[in-house]
């Protein structure tokens, strides 16, 4: 058994294998957050953690939804579900990219006889008010992960300064196990009859979301919850504010990342024009400044 | 004599600021060190993605003692202004300054302030640190426990070490000791990330260099790039293939390795199926990889070169097998692509005409903005099918060709390739075009219409890409002159002067005759109508003259003399660039003969005495008809019956375009000209004969006046 659960032989030993290096640097492992969201960074223990002066170490596998990127379980390379591996540091330890290279030792990457280069790639989410610098890591030219220093979120500068990695763990997995379908991928780590692979456990739902995602999803419903989670997310942020302390930052960010999903939804239903979509992002650009802005009045924030 | 060594070590640096950062590190501390006094004899400055460094030679160990003077009131001042003074130039009694007289006024005093020169390192470790924390990177950063103070130090990403050492060659050398937010400077640095990671000390800048090679690190830019470049071409050589050359690829990956290591892969010969600039861009975009060719046939290889920066224990075999995959992946999407922009577009099946159309449809109906008060791109597409179809008669072009491939020319934005690769837009639109079974002069200009985009860049030449290019780049122009926003100074976002300059190469290379004023107009009137926006009435002849500035810049860099382009210019209202640059190529030839040039010395001294004599009489006071009746010497008579028909066959010859004929109608003036200047005084006593003679002279000036103003012509 523990063969299979090597990172070269299965994708949850992978993440096991992280799981174990991570947490020896100290960092919380974390279960994924509970909600639909399009990236790790959305998880509060990025988001809201990396705000305040308070030191936080975690790291957690984050699923994460693009539903623009289904492609009906055709394409070998692109879903509307994934896995991101995230860790956060904060603030980012000086050996930051030493812990990083690392980490690829660990789950089996040769420095020796792999190409890994950190290549400029600057990091914004307009959605969340958010931007960095840092880099796409890239071993033997593919990107694995991107390394970021956050200068600041929800519109918050950054102080300190939180080191984020995000993994691309399907597309880390296939390198490792040398596969060219992520769809091939081992899950399980075991052979024959009972090897489950990436396909066995996800395949089907790629198909049928990709049509929810396309064609079915209720676009008239869809904007009624983005009005009313934004609505919601206000209400909350009103009714938990305390004058110098804030009492309900959680529930009203979750309606923050509700909403941010949705237009994701709309988005890849083809209802939102080019004008509008710009409107939107700022219109949870918004709600996530608000939320940052309640978090430094809480004690996790540092208040 | 010292040399100062100065290296600060960082994580990854873009490759794309390297450069320009090693050049403001240098400009920036030996500005800093003249500044100060000490010159030196040489400084270089480099940089690798993970440091930058600098080597200044032959610098003073002591800076030179500064002798300031500074001047004070004068004898006798107010105490108050004698004060100041003082307390200015330090001193603590007047008897220290010295009195001066100036003859204008009176005896001042003067404080001469002598400084003992200062020792350099002791200059330096206030110098560096402060460039340091100034530094004019593009983009900074905070990073680690300090950025939580206001104030941390910023870097282009987290500085981890600086080298700052100093002494002359044969002796010891000293480390110039500061300490930035706990950055202390040392003499330390290190190798390769994953060949040489321990730390390396270091003396001086042949050492360093010396330790790095060791270490794997080629410090020089320009010896990384050489690396590349020629185990690139041996590599492709060895295979019978040519390297596809790519100076802006080359930079970028020099700045993406310390130590260079280039390895060939391959990939499935199938893919070539995908038009070739659409293989090369995804092999440059996404893996920095070079393209090979066949130098036979110029067809794309399926080979490729990647520049890994390690040695690896295998040779290079798995570096090459995961950016096979990689470039094997890409490549996969690229002929996804290919393969669905030739598909129904889902929504636009029913659209009539072909696939592009859909594509067209889809693009009117996204309704992408081209500029917020110029409209949507599919406002743009109708005003320029309009203007293509005005245009088409005039550089003969059919004008339902011109008119279809206008239509089509910004199709291709809405399909997958070019949304993936937009550097590929046009070219896309055309293959398209050609399996849709287009005209070839339509699909041709699909690709055509953005050029050229620069001096150097291909003119089109059929006529429908000619018509269609031209209205791309006026209504571009005509555009932004009506909502006023011309290219300042540096500042041209739109890129008109390119779109200008294009103009003027796609009307001279293709000798058009086109009527800017009349075109311009129209379309000034088409685009303020639609916008109801009133551009300003100088805004046409404001646009003209920004051609005419083109032309110049064109014309000069071709050779012409730029003062025969503005007497071509001054001689009246100029539409047509063809034209003008015949008036031109007409004037030069005409003086690089004798006649020319005499006749230029006889045109500058009819002009001189003109000048003078106006001067007297009034502005205007020789305009009138020479009186036939008043002419008495054979000189006078001669040059006035030249002028009568010399005038005659230079606007007959102009108005039939033959500025050739023009100019040589006007030299044979010269002998005419020099016996009258020989044997004639212009300023006769009598009144009447001087005014007359003046009124030839002033019809010499006029008859040149109708090709060129001679008065802008120098020599």
């Amino acid at each position: 058994m523990t063969q299979a659960v090597s990172p070269h032989r299965s994708f949850q030993g992978l993440i096991l294998t992280l799981h174990q290096f991570w947490a020896q640097q100290g960092c919380v492992i974390l279960q994924p957050y509970d909600m639909e969201v399009g990236a790790g960074t959305f998880h509060p223990a990025t988001t809201l953690r990396s705000l305040g002066t308070k030191p936080w170490r975690a790291a957690y596998v984050q699923p994460s939804r693009r539903p623009k990127d289904g492609r009906y379980g055709e394409n070998p390379n692109r879903l509307q579900h994934y896995y991101q591996y995230q860790v956060i540091l904060k603030p980012n330890p000086p050996n930051l990219q030493e812990l990083y290279l690392a980490s690829l030792k660990a789950i089996g990457i040769d420095a020796a006889l792999h190409d890994i280069r950190f290549v400029e790639d600057d990091w914004e989410s307009p959605t969340l008010g958010a931007w960095g610098l840092g880099w796409e890591c890239w071993c033997d030219g593919m990107e694995v992960s991107q390394f970021t220093y956050f200068q600041q979120v929800a519109g918050i500068e950054c102080a300190p300064v939180s080191g984020e990695l995000t993994y691309g763990l399907e597309r880390l997995a296939m390198y490792v196990q040398g596969v060219e379908n992520v769809y091939d991928l081992n899950f399980n780590g075991l052979d024959g009859d009972d090897k489950v692979t990436y396909g066995d456990v996800f395949k089907q739902a790629e198909q049928e979301y990709s049509r929810h995602n396309f064609e079915h999803a209720n676009t008239d419903m869809l904007f009624a919850h983005f009005k009313d989670a934004e609505g919601e997310c206000r209400a909350l942020l009103g009714k938990g504010d305390a004058g110098d302390h804030h009492l309900m930052v959680l529930p009203a960010y979750d309606q923050c990342i509700k909403a941010s999903h949705v237009f994701n939804l709309l988005d890849a239903r083809g209802v939102i024009s080019v004008t509008e979509r710009q409107s939107y992002i700022l219109r949870v650009r918004e709600l996530a400044k608000a939320c940052g802005e309640a978090w430094l009045k809480t004690e996790a924030g540092g208040a | 004599m010292p040399d100062l060594l100065l290296e600060l070590f960082s994580e990854e640096i873009p490759a794309r600021m390297q450069r320009k950062a090693a050049e403001d590190l240098k400009s920036l501390v030996t500005h800093a060190l003249v500044e100060r006094g000490c010159v030196y004899e040489g400084a270089k400055a480099y940089a690798t993605p993970r440091r930058l460094a600098l080597h200044i030679a032959g610098l003073p160990a002591r800076q030179p003692d500064q002798r300031e003077e500074k001047k004070g009131p004068r004898v006798g001042a107010p105490d108050g202004a004698i004060q100041g003074f003082l307390k200015s130039a330090g001193l603590s009694d007047l008897s220290q300054a010295t009195i001066v007289n100036d003859p204008k006024k009176g005896d001042f005093y003067v404080a001469v302030v002598e400084t003992a020169g200062r020792a350099v390192p002791e200059l330096l470790a206030e110098i560096v640190p402060a460039i340091i924390r100034q530094f004019p990177w593009p983009k900074s950063m905070r990073w680690g426990k300090a950025s939580q103070h206001a104030g941390a130090l910023r870097w282009v990403r987290p500085l981890q070490s600086v080298i700052c050492t100093f002494g002359p060659e044969t002796e010891a050398v000293e480390v110039i000791h500061f300490d930035i937010d706990g950055l202390v400077s040392g003499d330390t640095t290190r190798g390769h990330r994953f060949h040489a990671p321990d730390t390396i000390q270091v003396r001086r800048f042949d050492d360093y260099v010396a330790s790095l090679e060791r270490a794997k690190v080629v410090l020089d830019t320009d010896r990384r790039k050489d690396i590349i470049l020629h185990d690139a071409k041996n590599l492709a050589f060895a295979r019978g293939l040519e390297l596809v050359e790519d100076e802006g690829l080359l930079e970028e990956v020099a700045g993406l390795v310390e130590w260079p290591v280039v390895l060939m892969g391959s990939f499935d010969p199938g893919f070539l199926v995908i038009p070739p600039e659409v293989v090369r861009a995804t092999i440059r975009a996404n893996q920095k990889c070079f393209v090979l060719r066949d130098p036979k046939s110029g067809n794309l290889s399926n080979h490729f070169l990647l520049t890994s920066n390690i040695e690896a224990t295998d040779g290079g075999k798995q570096v090459i097998a995961g950016n096979e995959r990689v470039v094997r992946a890409r490549l996969s999407d690229a002929r996804h692509f290919w393969e669905l922009d030739q598909k129904p577009l889902p929504g636009f099946e029913h659209v009539e005409g072909t696939l592009l159309d859909q594509r067209l449809a889809k693009l009117r109906a996204l309704n992408i903005v081209f500029h917020e008060k110029l409209g949507t791109q599919g406002q743009r597409i109708d005003r320029i099918v309009a203007l293509a179809a005005e245009l088409a008669p005039v550089v003969g072009a059919d004008t339902a060709q011109a008119k279809r491939a206008a239509h089509l020319c910004k199709a291709d934005l809405v399909t997958e390739m070019v949304g993936e690769f937009p550097e590929v837009q046009g070219l896309m639109g055309r293959r398209y075009a050609e399996t849709q079974g287009e005209a070839p002069s339509v699909a041709a200009a699909i690709e055509d219409h953005y050029k050229p985009q620069g001096p150097s860049d291909r003119v089109p030449h059929d006529a429908v890409a000619v018509a269609v290019a031209l209205a791309d780049k006026l209504d571009t122009l005509v555009g932004f002159w009506v909502i006023d926003e011309k290219p300042t100074g540096s500042k041209d976002p739109y890129a008109l002067r390119r779109a200008a300059l294009g103009v003027v190469r796609l009307v001279l290379e293709n000798k058009l005759n086109l009527g800017l004023t009349a075109c311009l107009g129209r379309h000034f009137g088409v685009i303020g109508q639609a916008r109801s926006i009133a551009a300003d009435a100088g805004a046409p002849g404001d646009l003209l003259s920004f051609f005419h500035d083109r032309l110049k810049v064109y014309l000069r860099d071709s050779g012409a003399r730029h003062d025969l382009i503005d007497a071509v210019l001054a001689s009246g209202q100029q539409d047509d660039l063809l034209m003008i640059v015949r008036r031109v190529e007409a004037l030069g030839s005409l003086l690089d003969s004798d006649d020319g040039k005499n006749l230029l010395a006889g045109y500058k001294r009819a002009a001189n005495i003109l000048r003078a004599e106006e001067k007297k009489d009034g502005e205007g006071a020789f305009a009138g008809a020479v009186d036939s009746g008043l002419l008495q010497l054979d000189q006078e008579k001669a040059l006035a019956s030249a002028l009568a028909s010399v005038t005659q066959q230079v606007s007959e010859a102009v108005k039939a375009e033959n500025f050739t004929g023009a100019m040589s109608a006007l030299a044979t003036l010269r002998p005419a000209v020099d016996a009258f200047f020989d044997g004639v005084t212009v300023n006769a006593d009598e009144a009447g004969l001087r005014i007359n003679r003046l009124r030839l002279l002033s019809q010499l000036r006029e008859a040149t006046r109708s090709v060129a103003d001679f008065g802008m012509i120098s020599g």
